[in-house]
């Protein structure tokens, strides 16, 4: 125990950069997937066959394989096979593949995600903007939307926590995010070796971050309650 | 002259015919309620009117403009039908509010909309978005509902609804306001607050179409009367005549089974 206090301030001074590049991953994994998801979902819905095949068989390939493999054959494939390493050396590479990775995994989910969102919302609405005189993109913004966001927060709150999770998927191609971190001190690091429970301590971080999305994605839930 | 001129309009869902050989017409300021049983045409009707869907055959003229003619592709583009729905309002069964809005802003939001297409807009905004709120409010006290502005559609009655519903398809001024059963949704005791708001806009001459089920108000409110079957119009004419002494044996059998029930 003594020994843990006496390691904690380097420990976790090293645990906070690898936290920064897992919040890193996370948000860069939002923004991108949030729209791309929505892009994803209308050629889904699209009526134009070839476009909506294609995106169902993209979404298809996605959600039915691994996370992992997805990461393994966007970061190597380039190089090792096509000799072409677009991604760079270093973290910033890594980073790079990885978010890419991510955004196109996540963006696949979420447009399941939209999908149902999207057509729960009852016919009727569209009728009566149409006959109001609205255009289609008046009608998604204006009508649509809201009451999509609104049907689309708990399944979403979901993924949004699976995926600060996930993220630590990203250690397989040696990204350095927080179980990277921890997993360092049992080989060696910052003069500390052998020593297991920064690799526990981790799931703390993942706890109370988790802790708070679930604080605010319930606060939005609530938010959204002023109408039915 | 006649406000609105209807020629031959048939429509087929997959093999069915729905509407066969639909005309008719009507006069500015008049009423006309159409009756029959469920799935005679009438709802598809209205549809086609408000361009939710297309008639395959068929012509429709408002004040001697052509809106749409089943042989002239011109007048079948999506971008125009937008600006044609507009002589048409419609009233649903089952109302459609927005539900993330309040009942004003529901009656606001389509107005608001058109004019930000008026060239004017960007000047004038505040005065314009002032004289679109004071008209919804007018158009609301009208209903009944001064003190349900703010009211969103889930904290209002069914009946309270279908007024909100009413005066948001009244905020845009079109030509033929029509009515798709508009009572059919609601409890019994919340029909007559809607009846009797459509009697006030008939009694005020609005033009207007109703589909619905309440053969006294059909009667009452109308100044002509169209009587459907499988897609036809089997009859029409005043009210009295169609109600009292019908001439077609199908009729008297549709109006004898509502006097027993």
């Amino acid at each position: 125990m003594e020994q843990i206090l006496e390691q904690m301030p380097v420990v976790v001074s090293s645990l906070n950069i690898g936290f920064i590049q897992t919040l890193k991953l996370f948000f860069v994994t939002l923004v991108g997937a949030f729209p791309l998801g929505l892009v994803i979902a209308f050629g889904s819905m699209s009526r134009f066959r070839p476009l909506s095949c294609l995106t169902k068989l993209l979404v298809w390939i996605i959600r039915g394989t691994p996370l992992m493999i997805q990461l393994l054959i966007i970061y190597y494939f380039p190089g090792l096979v096509l000799h072409n390493p677009i991604w760079g050396g270093g973290e910033a590479g890594r980073f790079l593949a990885a978010s890419v990775s991510f955004i196109l995994n996540y963006a696949c989910y979420f447009s399941e995600i939209y999908r149902g969102g999207i057509q729960g919302v009852p016919i009727g609405q569209e009728e009566a903007g149409l006959v109001l005189g609205m255009t289609r993109s008046q009608i998604f913004f204006k009508i649509t939307l809201l009451q999509m966001i609104k049907r689309i927060v708990p399944p979403m709150s979901n993924e949004i926590i699976t995926l600060v999770k996930d993220t630590s998927l990203a250690r397989i191609i040696a990204l350095q995010e927080i179980i990277w971190a921890g997993q360092a001190f049992m080989k060696g690091s910052h003069g500390i070796s052998g020593a297991i429970w920064p690799l526990f301590f981790t799931a703390v971080y993942y706890l109370i971050f988790n802790g708070v999305l679930t604080v605010l994605l319930g606060q939005l839930e609530k938010k959204l309650d002023y109408f039915r | 002259m006649s406000i609105l001129e209807v020629e031959h309009i048939c429509k087929s869902f997959n093999q069915t015919e729905v509407l066969k050989d639909i005309s008719f017409s009507l006069e500015q300021g008049q009423a006309v309620s159409i009756i029959g049983s469920s799935g005679s045409g009438k709802t598809t009707l209205l549809r086609c009117l408000n361009f939710l869907e297309t008639p395959d055959r068929g012509i429709i003229r408002v004040n001697n403009k052509t809106l749409f003619d089943a042989d002239d592709a011109a007048t079948k583009l999506e971008s125009a039908i937008r600006k044609k729905r507009l002589h048409f309002g419609l009233v649903f069964q089952s109302f459609h509010l927005f539900p993330q809005y309040t009942a004003l802003e529901n009656v606001m939001l389509a107005k608001e909309l058109l004019a930000k297409e008026q060239p004017d807009y960007k000047v004038r905004k505040k005065e314009i978005q002032e004289e679109i709120r004071s008209l919804a409010g007018t158009l609301l006290s009208q209903m009944g509902l001064d003190n349900r502005k703010d009211n969103y559609p889930h904290q209002l009655s069914g009946g309270q609804c279908q007024r909100v519903a009413i005066a948001r398809a009244l905020a845009l001024n079109p030509d033929i306001l029509c009515f798709d059963e508009p009572t059919s949704a609601l409890d019994p005791e919340l029909t007559g607050e809607v009846l009797r708001v459509i009697q006030e806009l008939a009694d005020s001459n609005t033009t207007m179409i109703i589909v619905t089920h309440e053969m006294s108000f059909a009667k009452d409110v109308a100044n002509h009367v169209i009587f459907m079957d499988d897609g036809s119009i089997i009859e029409q004419g005043e009210p009295v005549q169609i109600f009292e002494n019908p001439s077609e044996e199908r009729t008297k059998r549709f109006l004898s089974g509502y006097s027993q029930g």
